[in-house]
């Protein structure tokens, strides 16, 4: 078909977390604009399985930009090119014919490469333990207008709440730091009112977690909320520092 | 309640805390400098300037101020090399295709370099002015700092020293202004634009002001 490309993709191939990785080259031909990026990968992988080589191990479930899994670190730029999209979502009509492409895994100490581009990402489930949720008896949901919630704070809740945990955010920031996504975890609940009776404890013990997994810190350069597929706002981040600081005036 | 609940200044949000406290103290501490040299600009000999730096150098506020300030630049300088630190242990392998400036500003990215630039300065700034000055005090007679402003900046070299200091202090502020309010936790729809415009416009005047300084010496333009 007229239009298809032929590209050249340099990954990340590491056998294991213990081995060294290096960019090997690989050559695919005829890929349509219209595919999406891991349809691409798709076909990279079909090549290699054809010719007896070991498939690229990647991280992909839904392809549909909710699940947050495709974590890929492509020419310079979580999840390729575009802002705001998620891996799946990224199509090879960003690409023009001929273009060579890296394509890198996450890189932070708190998100071990596992093999090739697929990295742990179970700090983070570690940090939501320690305080990403509520705790509630469990029965009938009362109705839904027995708690008046402002419309701006259901809003900036909803806002922080699309936070899929892909881990871009960490994979952009030059500190790998994992501050807007611990912030999106923090405010969410922070703002409704079912989040008072934890909001203290929360807000200190997933800092405290977000520390220990050996995520940077934040400089404030902004560079996670452009990358992030869900556009997580800095003011989150924000939020998130006073909830600490009066957690730490409180307790 | 928690174990893993530490002290609040060796956390992250604590040490970034301190961070943008200082930065703002130091921020407060140029408005008073730029103002002082500012009394070059009446051109009267550096007689008004000289009054001004006694005033600075005897006044006993001024001398428990001056003490804070170092405090204020150390724990700012420190803070930086142990976050900088562990900001280089959190990614210990690096991309092979490094973010270029699409996602963020190059100056809000070299934070580090900028501000190791501006301690450079600072240590031959200090060397100039403040050092001499302090051996007059303790020699207990008066200064002509208004006479050592224009030997040092008779010297083309120490002019182009001053505006790569002046120059670094400009982007260090652009995006450290903002920056020290964004980390206090002030982010708000209506004011957060304001703190960003005052940031810019801040940064540009007190860089072309100090940057004016050496230049208009140099060319004995004050007399």
């Amino acid at each position: 078909m007229s239009g298809n490309m032929n590209l050249t993709l340099k990954v990340w191939r590491q056998k294991n977390a213990k081995a060294t990785g290096k960019l090997e080259t690989y050559k695919v031909a005829d890929i349509s604009p219209d595919m999406s990026f891991l349809e691409m990968f798709d076909v990279l992988n079909e090549q290699l399985i054809t010719k007896g080589d070991e498939p690229i191990a990647f991280d992909h479930d839904c392809r549909e930009g909710i699940c947050g899994m495709c974590s890929m670190y492509i020419n310079g730029r979580a999840h390729g090119p575009k802002s705001a999209i998620t891996t799946c979502q990224l199509h090879m009509r960003s690409f023009k014919d001929g273009d060579t492409i890296v394509v890198e895994p996450w890189r932070a100490a708190a998100f071990p490469v596992i093999k090739d581009l697929t990295v742990d990402r179970s700090a983070f489930d570690r940090i939501i333990s320690k305080g990403g949720f509520i705790s509630v008896n469990t029965g009938n949901a009362q109705d839904a207008n027995c708690l008046p919630i402002p419309k701006t704070d259901a809003d900036a809740s909803f806002e922080a709440a699309a936070c899929i945990g892909c881990g871009a955010c960490v994979a952009t920031c030059k500190n790998s730091s994992a501050m807007l996504f611990v912030s999106a975890k923090i405010s969410q609940l922070a703002l409704l009112p079912q989040g008072q009776v934890e909001r203290i404890s929360r807000a200190k013990n997933m800092v405290a977690q977000m520390d220990d997994e050996g995520f940077g810190n934040c400089t404030n350069t902004g560079a996670c909320e452009v990358e992030c597929p869900k556009g997580i706002s800095l003011e989150n981040i924000a939020r998130m520092n006073r909830e600490f600081f009066v957690a730490n005036i409180k307790e | 309640m928690s174990t893993t609940s530490g002290k609040f200044l060796q956390s992250s949000l604590g040490k970034k805390l301190l961070m943008g406290l200082t930065g703002l103290f130091l921020v407060s501490f140029l408005i008073v400098h730029v103002s002082i040299n500012a009394c070059i600009y009446f051109n009267d000999g550096g007689a008004t300037f000289n009054a001004a730096a006694h005033f600075m150098a005897h006044n006993p506020v001024i001398r428990v101020v001056e003490i804070g300030l170092f405090v204020g630049l150390l724990a700012h300088v420190v803070q930086a090399l142990v976050l900088t630190m562990q900001n280089n242990k959190a990614r210990p392998v690096k991309y092979a295709v490094p973010a270029g400036n699409v996602s963020s500003k190059w100056y809000s990215r070299s934070m580090g370099v900028l501000g190791s630039l501006l301690l450079i300065f600072l240590v031959v700034h200090l060397a100039n002015f403040w050092v001499p000055t302090k051996q007059a005090v303790f020699a207990g007679h008066e200064h002509d700092t208004f006479a050592g402003l224009k030997e040092v900046f008779a010297k083309w070299y120490f002019v182009a020293l001053y505006m790569v200091g002046v120059l670094s202090l400009g982007y260090h502020l652009l995006h450290g202004f903002q920056s020290a309010f964004q980390t206090l936790g002030l982010n708000h729809k209506k004011y957060t634009p304001m703190i960003k415009s005052v940031g810019f416009w801040f940064s540009i005047i007190i860089t072309l002001l100090f940057a004016s300084m050496p230049i208009t010496m140099h060319l004995g333009l004050i007399k």
